[in-house]
């Protein structure tokens, strides 16, 4: 009996939580695609319906773009409005980079792009053609924490956590420029992550520990 | 967002053409600018030139200057060895602008044509002759704690936001363009211009044409130079005021100085009748003072910045201390 227990308790916990984020997830990206048919242009619409205006459709078509996303090449098809964010987000299910205030003011939504740290919510997708881009996603190796993920477990580098992928994205590279060698430096070079629950300190931290660790990362 | 064409040339004089032919089309370079702008529809190109596959990434040590090129990222300027060392008020002023990340993907010809971040100017439920001419400027009776103390109209009180572009001004760089009917030269200090009564138009830059690179010249100043840039908080946040300070000091004179300020004009505010004060005068703060108050000579506030009258003067005081190193 017990065991029966433990073992449904245990099916329950991973299953429940997974189909109510995973629906929640889903009605949030129809919702989005309502909106965003909701607020396209008459032009737009109409050559959805089928009664497609050429010119129109010519003139704004989707431009095609080949990106290396985690390591793994895609060939896509996109309309040149939509950010690197919405891209990931939306459109390859990457929900691990967040969108905090879309004009890169916050930092959630910071990436790295040829290994540079950008705001994917600035940046065009289409003008990304030929580049690799790695999300928080795509950190881990193996099912190991990247050492920054861990750090930011072992010191508690969050709160609620929305803005944690970005942190940690910005702060693998702040480590990588060279930018990590003193607090103030640290919190300078930082400053482009906005945290609302105020995780800095511990943030400090983390970043302090993997840089004196001597990790490769 | 409108939708927009877009286009990735990789020839110069297409994408010149392109923007000289199409009224409504403009150049795209890193973007933090642009994007922002048109996700709020103040700015609605119908087609972005994406000038990122011309070959404008270079810094190069010239006979006597160095060539800094329109699409080196405002990180990669702020950290080469070159302007480190030749130019650290340069490398300082691009260190305080923006974050990490948006360094990384801000480029010097994108930082020269960012625009106002007048809260009218940014808010199109609101009048701004800048966004909309003869709308009125909303600033003027309105909320103007931001806006200029310098060079204003009557139609627009905006300042410029760039912090580069102080240090540009300051260093008497010169600036490359190139356009439908050729190459020509313009100094910094003439690339942007005062509102007067066509505020919508923030530069001299003529349409089709593109800034290929900015020129600064070698000078005495890479001893004593600092960029100071006061703001509502320590980092990531635009100036309230800036000042750019370069002194050549030899044994305790000031033999020439230059000196620019931000966010008090509609252009970055160079100095000059401040500069003569200075030449040959003894490093001291009283020189100081004496600069700082000929350079406030003509400031008037509105209502509500006010506080830049005071702040100002102390920090061009607080900036030649720094640089001269007796703060
Ligand atoms: C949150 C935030 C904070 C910021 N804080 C600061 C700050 O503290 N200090 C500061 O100085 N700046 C700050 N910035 C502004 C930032 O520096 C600019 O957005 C950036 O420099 C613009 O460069 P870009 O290459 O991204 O330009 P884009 O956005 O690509 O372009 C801007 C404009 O320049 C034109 N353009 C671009 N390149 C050329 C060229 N070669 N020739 C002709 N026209 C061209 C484009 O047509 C467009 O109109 C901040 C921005 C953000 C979003
Ligand atoms: S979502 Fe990009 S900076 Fe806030
Ligand atoms: S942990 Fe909540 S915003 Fe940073």
């Amino acid at each position: 009996m017990a065991d029966d227990n433990t073992i449904d308790k245990t099916s329950q916990e991973s299953d429940i939580p997974n189909n109510h984020s995973d629906a929640r997830r889903t009605f949030i990206k129809q919702s989005s695609l309502l909106t965003a048919l909701a607020l396209a242009p008459a032009s737009v619409v109409k050559a959805a319906e089928g009664k497609i205006d050429e010119k129109v459709a010519d003139k704004f078509e989707n431009v095609p773009v080949t990106l290396e996303i985690n390591g793994v090449r895609k060939k896509l098809s996109i309309d040149p409005r939509t950010t690197t964010l919405d891209l990931l987000r939306e459109q390859l299910g990457l929900t691990g980079t967040k969108k905090g205030c879309d004009y890169g003011q916050c930092g959630a939504c910071t990436v790295l792009m040829d290994g540079e740290r950008i705001n994917s919510c600035l940046t065009f997708a289409v003008m990304l053609n030929g580049k690799k881009i790695t999300t928080i996603e795509g950190l881990a190796t193996g099912g190991e924490l990247h050492p920054m993920q861990a750090a930011f477990v072992k010191h508690d580098g969050f709160q609620c956590g929305y803005c944690t992928p970005g942190q940690i994205m910005s702060a693998v590279a702040c480590i990588r420029e060279g930018h990590a060698n003193t607090d103030d430096e640290i919190r300078e070079y930082m400053s482009g992550n906005i945290c609302r629950c105020g995780a800095y300190p511990n943030i400090v931290n983390a970043i302090k520990d993997v840089k004196n660790s001597g990790q490769k990362i | 967002m409108k939708q927009f064409q877009y286009m990735r040339p990789t020839k110069q004089k297409a994408a010149t053409d392109a923007v000289a032919k199409d009224p409504t089309a403009l150049f795209i370079a890193g973007g933090t600018n642009l994007i922002d702008l048109m996700k709020r529809e103040v700015m609605q190109p119908e087609k972005l030139v994406d000038i990122n596959m011309l070959p404008l990434k270079k810094i190069e040590q010239r006979n006597g200057s160095v060539r800094i090129g329109a699409l080196v990222s405002n990180s990669a300027v702020a950290e080469d060895r070159l302007i480190v060392e030749k130019f650290p008020l340069l490398s300082q002023a691009l260190v305080s602008g923006a974050s990490a990340q948006l360094r990384n993907m801000a480029t010097v010809g994108g930082n020269m044509m960012q625009r106002t971040r007048c809260y009218y100017f940014y808010d199109t439920a609101l009048p701004c002759n800048k966004r909309e001419p003869g709308s009125g400027c909303g600033a003027i009776e309105g909320i103007n704690d931001q806006h200029a103390i310098f060079g204003f109209s009557e139609n627009c009180i905006a300042v410029n936001p760039s912090d580069m572009s102080v240090a540009l001004a300051a260093l008497d760089a010169t600036v490359l363009l190139s356009g439908p009917k050729g190459e020509r030269r313009i100094p910094f200090i003439d690339f942007h211009r005062l509102p007067g009564d066509q505020p919508e138009v923030d530069t001299n830059l003529m349409r089709g044409e593109l800034i290929v690179a900015v020129d600064v010249p070698e000078s005495p100043y890479a001893q004593n130079a600092h960029y100071l840039k006061v703001r509502e908080r320590a980092s990531f946040a635009f100036a309230l005021v800036s000042v750019a300070a370069a002194l050549d000091i030899q044994n305790n004179t000031i033999q020439s100085a230059r000196l620019a300020m931000g966010g008090v004009a509609h252009k970055p505010w160079r100095l000059f009748d401040a500069e003569k004060a200075l030449a040959g005068k003894p490093v001291s703060e009283e020189s100081f003072w004496q600069a700082a108050e000929v350079a406030m000579r003509g400031a008037k506030a509105f209502e509500h910045n006010a506080f830049k009258l005071k702040l100002a003067p102390n920090s061009i005081v607080q900036a030649l201390k720094t640089a001269a190193g007796i703060a």
